[in-house]
This record gives structure tokens, sequence and C-alpha cells, in this order.
């Protein structure tokens, strides 16, 4: 995020949802906005193919058609700028590239977008007004935003907009993405990504090659590692012949499982650090008892950026060992011995290689952690991102053209299906369906339904129904509500019994990003005779 | 009836209050017209020179409540027509007798606190009256009399304690009708959050009268501090059960025995409750007091809504102040503990007193319990729901005493 | 600033403070039990009341504004009595199992009880019952141990938005009920569980910590979620080395993100942690099956597969999966593994996913 969480409960005059289930998914978050639009009378925008709960209190509803954000979005743009709400100061100070993006952006009228949105023009109006008329107004995104082929496009345009109104760098503003898991901020920041060290210091560049081979006392490979995504599809070529996975679940959280599983079983070694046998570590060579969250130290990175402390309150379960003293073994096995005595003493040695850490310690941490970037000791950390400037100087507009889903219904597969997730469980569920309460309150998976396709199929409430992608097959409980439209339906990814990912397209990636396009498939739902 | 001093039922069945034309004719909303012509700070000095105190219980002065309104965009004038307490029914009678005044008087506080909009908040028990109510507003607008001044009548819910103003506040607001904590007083954030005046039927309806006659000529009627008139409703062992406006230094037992033509069937007199439920029991020694609310007070007596129950010597005093202390069992909203438990458990002593299983400890108890409510409960209800039984406890305790265990 | 006088002590306070806080600035230690610094005000239980030189009625100070030249006493013998008899009353519907109760120890009906010295109610009728249960796997309401603060309707309100719950009927019936009586799984709640983070007594508890620990016997353990990246903090409550419970630390400079406020996952979605299908032990295949190892067994065995296909294929033919489960540390080692350790930049993570 640019801005801080706190910033949605008091300072934001105006949010901007889209593709965020906030109240589901970043629950905490959720009772921010709410308490923001009821208490303060914030003006609350909403874009979800789905109506969900926030869409009730919204001053005005969107529901898309999933995949059509950039249309969308140009198109509130384009009513920005045609009625000249846009921040020209801020435009014509802290941007640059604006005139391509406006000459992009001037065929999306709200006409134009309505038939490809399935929005009402004069919605789309209406939102641009609020988003641009606010004193301070936020956007929030989430997977609905990211996970698809155009991923990065509209991450691009959610950039554009704030930057055409000027709604950066202040308190109650920003683009803020909410991050699904509690950790994913701090895995990129630490560079468990495959083209960069920590602090996005990319492998590229000589010189960031260079500071860490002289901290690491090692010669390091410049070339662009591989993506997850990438690395499944590489090892079902049989390129990749071994992967070391921590707790991480492919088997479940990849798309289209069936070519997963494939390609896991083509690696000639398969090694798996977890706290349970997860239906990954069921197919590994070799299994390493790791610790829950409850049994180490250490530090996570919330979505606000927000470093903070993770405390000790048991000892490891059984034999189990701390991972990073497993990790520090398998190295000093591999010839290059590793050892620390604590996780503050790795923290230490990130710090020196972080600029954006370089001033956290963990006892700054104590109480109300900090959010980098903090360079120094004494630096009071950011909560607000691009106060006075960019990292890179001026905002650049991106000009976007809408492209549609790879995948569109068509008569063989005539709906569209997404995948989300729900309150109470989480990812794959290895943690969620291990709690009694939550696992009893939702055991199983299901398929939402507009009644009327249901009615259609013949299809009634709680039955049992196919849902059939080009990857595959499952059979899930058919749930009817019309939250979402006739040609959508909708199920959640926790279940690996009835899992989602059989049915999700693995072929097609966001080609930046890389992230896989699970909120639009082509499917079809058939009643179980 | 020749005591009688009617100003707010001078022309009671002489005319039909829905008819803004009939009241008129005989000189309505002159009050009104008057009032337009005036400053809002030199109306509310009107008002607050004739003396004039709330007739829903608490005997506020009325001019002064509006004074405490500050300025704000909006703005509510809420008339209090709830009228939950049993054996009362004044308010019914002005509506039904003169509407017209009581929709001049809401106006004549809109001018002075400058407000658009009124509310009467109609006990849920009379429908007959919200009609009558609509089209008397309705026959005003038609007129022209309210300018742009608009009243809506909302029915109540049906529970007594929404009878007090921040529980009929938040009833209107679509809430649980629950008292609020005072302060904010409604006059300062009232009906949603915004200033709010809350004044009785009769209090609006007194309106018209000062106006139109002078503030000092309103303020030499009756009792000096509580000018004005007082309609009362008497029930109970009298002879002649209904209602009367009377000057408010008429003297308590003149009600009885001259407007009440005395106790029913030759009986002798017990005890006289005056004021409502809540009201405490006046003996016979206390008979020579004036009804208005200071005189009332010092007897430690309230004159509240003006109901008058008179009890004859058959009477069983225990009994009555039990079923009395069921029916604050039940109306109880239960929002604050020395009320919700209290009125619980104060039936609970009643009934043990009552049925002869109690001691004299039970006395004490209900004693500690009634003080403990009269000073720590959140509003009025609470606070006064013990009356009864205290006052009867200090003047008929023998009584009580009859019925405990170790006289039995 | 105003001027007051509490206890004898003159102070001065900012105007438009209340009367709590000016008490307990003077030194003033005033019971409560339906004020919430955090919630809307209810000013309903009475506790707080104080003798207000001049009034003839208590005053509840947590809904009073200090006002200048105000003469408070707040221990009076008026105000003792009086919280001695609400706590009596409280006490004469109240089902005391504190034994077996999970808050004992850390329940204001207790300490005030005890503070007053109030042993037992004088009021030795029958109290209400409702005996309902709601059949959710999460919250326990025990009505019979309510003392109708009204906090958890204002924390499901206020905190979490979400209004599912909310006083039901009048007097000494009223109760606090999901509408129409019906189950809580039916209404809007999510089962933050933020009412039982504000309820005062044992009337609302955590169904998955029942039975594991008291509060005086828990130890508290700050610490960050492990679920979504809100990144809540939270309170691990350990007893014997065991998590019993979590409950949340409501202090800004604590809980810098939600205040204690959590979710259905972060308050109730702690119990895997013990769950039997925790690995204990490293594992080796074997004939097609996983088998138990020690662990210089397992780690050897990596070792060589990991060096035999390194030197067999090249640094890239491997890769590693991190994890956005894991802390900064970790995740920080394990890209230093692949990167300086192994020589390949294949090291992703589940951000996308
Ligand atoms: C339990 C309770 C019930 C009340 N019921 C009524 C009522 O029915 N009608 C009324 O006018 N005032 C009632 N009041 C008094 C109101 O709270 C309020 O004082 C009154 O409406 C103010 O108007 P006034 O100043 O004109 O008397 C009641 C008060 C309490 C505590
Ligand atoms: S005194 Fe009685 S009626 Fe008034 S708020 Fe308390 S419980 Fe409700
Ligand atoms: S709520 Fe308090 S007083 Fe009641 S049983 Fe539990 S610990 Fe005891
Ligand atoms: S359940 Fe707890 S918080 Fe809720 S009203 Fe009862 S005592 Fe108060
Ligand atoms: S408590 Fe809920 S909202 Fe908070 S971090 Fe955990 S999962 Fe996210
Ligand atoms: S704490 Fe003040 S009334 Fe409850």
């Amino acid at each position: 995020m640019t801005n801080a969480i706190g910033e949605l409960e008091k300072d934001a005059t105006a949010i901007f949802l889209i593709g965020t289930n906030t109240t589901e998914n970043h629950p905490v978050i959720g009772y921010k906005i709410r308490k923001n639009v009821r208490e303060n009378g914030a003006k609350l925008i909403v874009a979800d193919p789905r109506e969900i709960e926030l869409a009730k209190m919204a001053d005005v509803y969107m529901q898309f058609r999933p995949g059509t954000d950039v249309a969308l979005l140009n198109g509130m743009m384009n009513v920005i700028i045609n009625e000249g709400l846009l921040d020209k100061e801020f435009v014509e100070t802290r941007t640059e590239a604006y005139e391509a993006f406006a000459q992009v952006v001037e065929k999306y009228t709200p006409e134009y977008v309505s038939p490809i949105t399935g929005v009402a023009a004069e919605d789309i109006r209406k939102a641009a007004r609020i988003y641009a008329e606010a004193e301070r107004a936020s956007i929030c995104y989430a997977m609905g935003l990211t996970q698809h082929s155009t991923g990065t496009d509209n991450v691009k345009s959610c950039c554009n907009l704030a930057l055409l109104t000027g709604n950066l760098g202040k308190p109650g503003t920003g683009v803020n993405p909410l991050r699904g898991q509690n950790n994913v901020q701090g895995a990129c920041d630490m560079g468990a990504l495959p083209v960069v060290f920590t602090a996005y210091q990319g492998v590229g560049i000589e010189a960031n090659r260079e500071k860490f081979e002289k901290a690491w006392g090692v010669k390091l490979s410049g070339q662009n590692g591989l993506t997850l995504t990438a690395a499944i599809n590489k090892a079902h070529h049989g390129e990749l012949k071994a992967l070391l996975v921590l707790g991480e679940n492919p088997m479940v959280s990849d798309p289209d499982l069936d070519h997963v599983e494939d390609a896991l079983d083509n690696l000639e070694f398969l090694m798996v650090q977890d706290i349970f046998l997860t239906e990954t570590a069921q197919r590994a060579d070799v299994v390493f008892p790791g610790v829950t969250f409850a049994e180490k130290e250490g530090t996570f990175t919330n979505t606000e950026r927000r470093v903070q402390r993770v405390r000790k309150a048991i000892s490891n379960r059984g034999d189990a060992r701390q991972d990073y003293e497993i990790l520090c073994e398998l190295s000093t096995r591999l010839g290059y011995p590793m050892s620390y005595s604590s996780p503050e003493e790795i923290f230490e040695e990130i710090r020196t290689l972080t600029p954006s850490y370089a001033g956290i310690t963990y006892q700054r941490l104590e109480g109300k952690g900090l959010h980098w970037p903090c360079p120094t000791e004494d630096h009071p950390g950011t909560p607000i991102l691009h106060k006075e400037k960019f990292n890179r100087g001026l905002g650049l507009f991106h000009a976007i053209e809408f492209r549609e889903a790879a995948e569109l219904p068509d008569a063989e597969y005539p709906l569209i299906l997404s995948t989300g997730r729900s309150l109470f469980h989480y990812h794959t569920g290895t943690m969620t369906r291990r709690a009694v309460a939550l696992d009893l309150h939702q055991p199983e998976n299901e398929i939402q339904v507009n009644p009327a396709t249901a009615a259609k199929l013949g299809i009634i409430d709680g039955e049992m129904a196919r849902v059939v992608t080009r990857r595959g097959n499952i059979e899930l409980k058919a749930r009817l509500t019309d939250i979402v439209k006739e040609n959508v339906i909708f199920t959640f990814f926790h279940f690996s019994e009835a899992a989602a990912n059989v049915l999700t397209n693995a072929s097609v990636l966001d080609p930046v990003a890389g992230i896989p396009e699970y909120k639009v498939s082509a499917a079809r739902l058939e009643k179980i005779s | 009836m020749a005591e009688e001093i009617r100003i707010l039922l001078a022309h009671a069945d002489q005319i039909d209050p829905a008819q803004a034309e009939d009241y008129i004719k005989v000189g309505g909303y002159k009050g009104l017209e008057k009032a337009r012509g005036m400053t809002s700070k030199d109306l509310i000095e009107e008002v607050k020179k004739s003396g004039l105190r709330g007739r829903g219980g608490a005997g506020f002065n009325a001019g002064m409540k509006w004074s405490f309104v500050p300025p704000a965009e909006v703005k509510y004038v809420v008339c209090n027509l709830d009228e939950g307490e049993p054996g009362t029914y004044k308010d019914r009678i002005i509506c039904e007798k003169n509407a017209q005044a009581l929709i001049e008087g809401m106006a004549i506080c809109g001018v002075a606190i400058n407000a658009q909009q009124g509310y009467i908040y109609c006990r849920g028990e009379y429908p007959f009256v919200v009609d009558l109510l609509r089209k008397a507003i309705q026959s005003a607008k038609d007129v022209g009399a309210l300018g742009d001044f608009d009243i809506e009548v909302r029915m109540g819910a049906g529970a007594y304690v929404c009878g007090e103003e921040t529980a009929l506040i938040e009833s209107i607001e679509g809430h649980r009708g629950e008292p609020r904590f005072k302060p904010p007083f409604p006059g300062v954030a009232g009906l949603w959050g915004v200033p709010t005046v809350v004044n009785n039927v009769e209090t609006f309806a007194c309106l018209p009268y000062i106006l139109t006659n002078g503030a000092d000529c309103f303020a030499s009627i009756g009792a000096p501090k509580y000018p004005g008139t007082k309609v009362l409703t008497l029930t109970g062992d009298v002879n002649n059960p209904t209602y009367f406006e009377v000057p408010t230094n008429y003297i308590l037992s003149d009600v009885v025995y001259k407007l009440g033509g005395g106790v029913k069937n030759g009986r002798k007199f017990k005890a006289v409750q005056v004021g409502g439920t809540s009201g405490a029991f006046i003996p016979e020694q206390n008979l020579n007091t004036p009804i208005d609310f200071d005189s009332m007070s010092a007897i430690g007596a309230a004159l509240g809504s003006g109901a008058v129950l008179v009890m004859d010597e058959t009477r069983d005093i225990v009994d009555i102040v039990t079923r009395i202390s069921k029916f604050f069992e039940h109306e109880s909203c239960g929002k604050c503990n020395p009320c919700r438990e209290g009125t619980f458990r104060c039936r609970e002593i009643m009934e043990k007193i009552n049925s002869g299983r109690a001691t004299e400890a039970d006395i004490d108890n209900l004693l500690l319990l009634a003080r403990v409510m009269k000073r720590a409960a959140l509003c009025g209800l609470g606070q006064a729901a013990p009356v009864p039984i205290t006052s009867t406890i200090e003047h008929f305790g023998h009584e009580y005493r009859r019925k405990l265990l170790q006289y039995a | 600033m105003i001027k007051l006088t509490i206890d004898g002590k003159e102070i001065e306070v900012a105007r438009g403070t209340m009367l709590l806080d000016a008490c307990r600035q003077a030194g003033a230690d005033i019971p409560t039990l339906c004020y919430d610094p955090d919630l809307r005000l209810a000013g309903s239980c009475r506790m707080c009341v104080v003798d207000v030189k001049g009034r003839p009625a208590l005053v509840a100070s947590c809904v009073a504004p200090a006002e200048n030249g105000m003469v408070v006493q707040t221990e009076s013998d008026d105000v003792v009595e009086s919280r001695k008899i609400i706590l009596e009353l409280l006490a004469a519907r109240h089902k005391f199992e504190c034994p077996t109760c999970e808050k004992d120890g850390e329940c204001k009906l207790q300490d005030y009880m005890y503070r007053y010295g109030v042993k037992e109610s004088r009021y030795d009728g029958e109290g209400p019952h409702f005996g309902m249960e709601d059949p959710n796997p999460f919250i326990e309401r025990d009505y019979d141990k309510c003392i109708m603060c009204t906090r958890c309707v204002r924390a499901c309100d206020g905190i979490t938005g979400a209004q599912a719950i909310n006083v039901k009927d009048r007097g000494h019936h009223a109760k606090i009920a999901a509408p129409f009586d019906g189950k809580l799984a039916d209404s809007t709640c999510v089962f933050c569980g933020q009412c039982i983070m504000v309820c005062p007594v044992g009337a609302l508890s955590s169904k998955v910590a029942a039975g594991q620990g008291k509060p005086a016997q828990n130890k508290k353990v700050l610490t960050t979620c492990t679920y979504c990246g809100t990144g809540c903090t939270l309170e691990l409550n350990v007893n014997n080395d065991r998590v019993v419970g979590v409950t949340s630390n409501r202090d800004e400079n604590w809980s810098p993100v939600n205040k204690g406020a959590l979710c259905v996952k972060g308050r109730f979605g702690w119990d895997f942690i013990h769950s039997p299908d925790r690995l204990t032990t490293p594992m080796i295949r074997e004939n097609g099956g996983l088998r138990p190892a020690s662990w210089d067994e397992a780690l050897d065995f990596a070792a060589g597969k990991i060096k035999e296909i390194k030197e067999k294929y090249g640094p890239d033919s491997l890769a590693m999966f991190s994890s956005a489960r894991v802390t900064n540390e970790e995740n920080y080692l394990a890209q230093k593994l692949m990167r300086a350790v192994i020589g390949t930049n294949n090291v992703d993570h589940c951000a996308r996913l």
C-alpha cells in the first residue's frame, strides 16, 4: 500500500474498492472502511463482479463483467478528463506522459464502456465524480484486480486514476493493494522473487550483485530466475529437476492442478519443509517438519509495509526444528556454512543489505512496528509513500488499451468462473481446515450460482452440480445467490478435496507479473442426474 | 363547575378541532401571527415572562428551555403526545377539543427557535387522534396558517417509557425506545442529533393564549410560580370522575370534594394519588394543598400529568401498590441496572408483603432499594417508580405492618 | 480549562473532559461496568455514580461532562450504598460458577464485589432464565452470567460494524439476542469475537479456548496474526507450553493496526497449532511411501540430492518456492540459499496466488 490502513478509517473522504471483498478477505480493514462510511460519511464506490457485502452500503456499486477492469477504469478517467475534474496542478508538476495516456482514454466514453463492462453509463459517471471530487480519495484493490492475464494493466490503470486526480502522497489517498497473506509483502521485500534481491534490488544490475557478492562471499548469477508458474511449466517439460518448497502448497494453490501434479511427478527431487503433510508434501522425497508462527521469533511485514514482530510463545513440537535452522543446516551441508544464533542476527544482516530496512531494529519494533522505507535508525518510518516525489521522480502515466481476458465464454463454456477466498478459510486450508471451529462452520466448498442460471439447468439450492472447464471438472454444492450475475459463477479455492484449481487456466499468465487468470475461466455448469 | 377556568378548553365542543377556519373564527392563529412579528429573542422572552412551565411532568420553564437551543441549520419541534400514564387522558382531550391550539403552539415554537419541521409523537392507543391531527394539520396548511412550518404525526410504540423525551426521540428515529443519558439535552442534541425542543401537548396549547393575551395576563392566573390552568383527569372512587380545567392554585381537596362531588357510595376518603402511577399517595391530612408543582413537591408529591386517582376507605393500599410495582416492572425498559433489577425486586418484595410472607427486614430492604433507585436510575421512570412505595410506607405504614409475618 | 474539587483535591481539566476522566485524573478509582473508552457511551450500569454537591441525584460520571466549580465525592456513603446495592442486584440474578468460569480472576463483577465486600445478595428471589444455546462453534453466551452492560452490542456495531446483536425485550426480560431470537449464523454476525473481547464478565467466552486455562494462569505473548496481510496484533495465551487461546491487546501502542479487533480466523483459528496432524519428525521417501528419519539422515539425503542434481544439470535446474507465510528472516535465508549456495535466481513464492 502507498498509504497506511488507519487512514481508511479516518482520513479518506472517498474510498474506491475494486476487486477486493474487503470484509471477507481483510476483515479488520473492512471494519475500518465501514466505520468511516457510517460514522464520518465517507463516500464508497464498489466495483466487483459479485455484489459483496460492502456493495450494499456503497454510494455507487458497479457490477462489471469479470476481466473488463481496464475498460471500466478508462471510462471513469474519460469522465474525469472531459468534465475537467482532474487535478491539473498535480498532473503538470508531478507526472509525465499524460498526453499519450489522455489520447488512449479519449475513446472510452461511458457510452462506449457501458456495453463492454455491463455497467450503466450513469454509474460510471457518478463513480468518477465521487472519486475525483473527494478531498482525499483512496483506491484499494486485491486479487480481484490482479489475478487476470491483464493484471498489470489493471494495476497501472488504478495508478493512472490516482495520478490524474492527485490522490497520492497525502493521508487518506493512495493506491492500496490489500495483500492476501500475512507476509507476502515481506517475502517480496526479502527478495523471494526471481529477479530481485532484498528491497527490489535487481539481480541483473552489476552493482547490486557486487554488493551481495561482497556480503555473501560468493559469485552470483545475474540471470533472472523462474517465476513459480514458469518453474512448474519447466518441471512439466522436464527442464527443472529439483524443487525445494518452504511452506507452500502448489498442489492446491496453483492453477490447473492436473498440470501441477504431472510437473511435480516429473521432478527428480522434491523437498518440502512444512508444518503439515500437505498435498504437496505427500509427493516429496524428503519432508522437514518446521514450526508455526507460535513457535518462532521473527518479523512479518503487513500490507501497509509495517514491519512487526512475531514472538515465540511455545517450544518446537516434537522433533520439529526452527525453519531458519533447517535452512542453515542444509546450507552448511551444501558447503556454505551458515549459523545464526537467532532470527535477530539474521535481521541484522538483512539491514545491512536492505536500504529500506536499514533503520529497523528489533528494539525499535517493540510496540507499533515501523513502516519501511526506514533508512536510518533515527528515521520514523514512512506510512505514506510518494509525498514529495515518486521513486522515479515524476509519476508516469501509462496509456493502456482494454484487452479481453484470455478465455472468453462461448457456446460450449457459456459461463465465467471466478475463484476467491472465504472469511472462514485461508489459502489452501492447511491451517484453517485443521482449526476445528472454522472447519465445523464451513466444512465444504460451494459454487455460487445465480438462481436464474440454476433454474435453467434445473439445479436446486444445496444440490451437487458439476463445474466443467477445458482443464477438468469438479462437483460442488450449488448455492443459489443473486450476489453473482447470471453469467458468472464463483467458488473458493481453500478446499483440496474440491479444488477449484482443477478448473483454472495455467496457460495464460499476466505477461509482466506472471499471475494466473484465476478470476476468469470459461466454464459450464451441469446438473448431475 | 363555576370554579373551572377554561383557557385551553374554552371552545370545547363549540368548534370542529379539525377545521382551522372554525378555530380562526374564535380568534385562533392570532398568537402565531403576533409571534411572527417578533424577533426570536423577544418571543422567547415573552414566553419566559409568562412563567409557563412544562405540563408533561418535570415543570421546566418553557421559554427557558427554548433559550438553550443553539444555532443550527436544522432543528425540530417535537410534541409529546405519548400520554402513557394510566388514568391520564388530558392530552387526548385537548386534541379532541382544541387540536388547532396545539398546532398553533408548535408553530409558535418553530418561530421562536427557527425550526421548520415539527413532529407529534402520538400514543399508539390513540389512532383516532392521529387521524384527527392529520386532518387538522392539513386544514391549517390549507388556510395558509402554518406558512413554511410542517408537522408530521408519528404513531408511538406503546411503551410507557417512550413518553420520556429522549426515549421518544429514539423511537421516532426508529430505535428501541430507551432513554438516553442527559446531557446532552434534546435542546442541544435531540432528534437525529440536532437541537430539538420537546414539549407536552398542554404546554404547546397554552402558547396561543399567552401570545394573544400577553404574558402578564397568563402569569396572573393561578399559582404565581406555576401560572396558568391545568387540565386534570379525575378517576377512582368519586361521584364525578371526569376532566376539568382549573387554575393552578386550586386546592386538592376541592378537586375531590367540589369538582369530584366527593367519595362515591358515601364511603370515607382514604388516599389520593396525584400525577399518575409514579405519583405519591396523599393522605387526608395533606389534602389542603394547592395542586401547583411546587406545593405538591413540598408534600413529597408531584403534579405530574395531572391525573388524580381517589381511593376510598375500602381500598387495600398494599395491594394497590403491589399492582403498581408490577406495572413498573413491566414498563422498565431494562437499560439501567437500578431500574431493571430494582423494579423487579420491588415487585418481588411487594408481593411477598402482600401475601403475608414478609418481615420488617423486607420493608427496610424496600426502602433501601427505593433510595438507590431514586438516586441512581438513569431516567425518570426508575427514579420515580419507588415513590408510591415510599409514600405509602410513610403514610400508610400500618397497612404494611398488618400484613407482615410476625403480626399475622 | 476548568477547575473542580474531587475528594477534596482541586484539579484542573480541559473543558469537555468527562467527569470520569477528571476523577481518575484526581486519583479516584471509579468502578465501571458499561463504560468502554472505544465504544459509544451507554451510561447504563450506574456503577460509576459519584456525589456532586448540590445535585439531588447521583451523577453517572462516565456520561457527565466535568463542570467548573463542581465539588465531587467519589466514595460518599450514598455512592458506596448505591454501588453495593447495584452489585447485589446483579448478583441476585447471576449464576456464580467462578471456579469453572473462563473469566475467573479477570472478572469485573468479582473484582467489584470483592472491593465493596458484597458477599451475598439480599435479594433472594428468582432471576430470569433464558437458557438459550446458540449452535455456533465459536462464541459461548451464558445468559445467566450476563450483566446487561451492552458492551457486546456496542462493539458489534461500533468496532466490527456487523450490527448482528441487540437488546431484545424489555425490563427484566431484556437480553442480548440476534434478530428474532435467531441463530447467530443466520444473522449478520461474522464471528469476529469482538463481543468476547469487551465483555467485562464471563458471559461471553470462546468455545475453542474453553476449559484450557484461566486468565491468571495463562501467559500472554503478543505476536502478529498468521493469516491475512492486514497484520493484526494478537495475544497467544499460553499455558503449560501450549497455546490455549487468543486474546487481543486494545492498546494502540501495542496493537497498532487493529487496536484489539480481530476477525474469526485470528481469534478462533489458532488450534491447528496443536493439531495431531502436525509434522514432528523428518521423513524420507522409501518404496513409494514416506518413513520417519533422523535429522542427520534427512538433511544428508537432501543435501546429497541437491548436490547431485546441481552437478549433473546445473544450478538453474533447481528452484525454490519460498512462502508468504514464513518470516522475513526465513525468506531472506531461503533466497540466500538459492542465490549464494546453489547459484540460481530460481526463487519465488505465492505472492500472486
Ligand atoms: C417515564 C416517563 C414518562 C413520561 N411520559 C410523558 C408523557 O407521556 N407525556 C409527556 O408530555 N411527558 C412525559 N414525560 C416527560 C418528558 O420526558 C418531558 O419532560 C416532557 O415531554 C417535556 O415537556 P414539557 O416541558 O412540556 O413538560 C415522561 C417522563 C418520564 C420519565
Ligand atoms: S430508569 Fe428504567 S426506564 Fe429509565 S433507563 Fe433505566 S431501566 Fe430504562
Ligand atoms: S462471570 Fe465473573 S462472577 Fe460470574 S461466574 Fe464468571 S468469574 Fe464468577
Ligand atoms: S454478554 Fe457481556 S458484554 Fe454483553 S451485555 Fe452481557 S455482560 Fe455485557
Ligand atoms: S485477525 Fe483476521 S484481519 Fe487480522 S490479520 Fe488475522 S486474518 Fe487478517
Ligand atoms: S460506567 Fe458509567 S454508567 Fe456504566
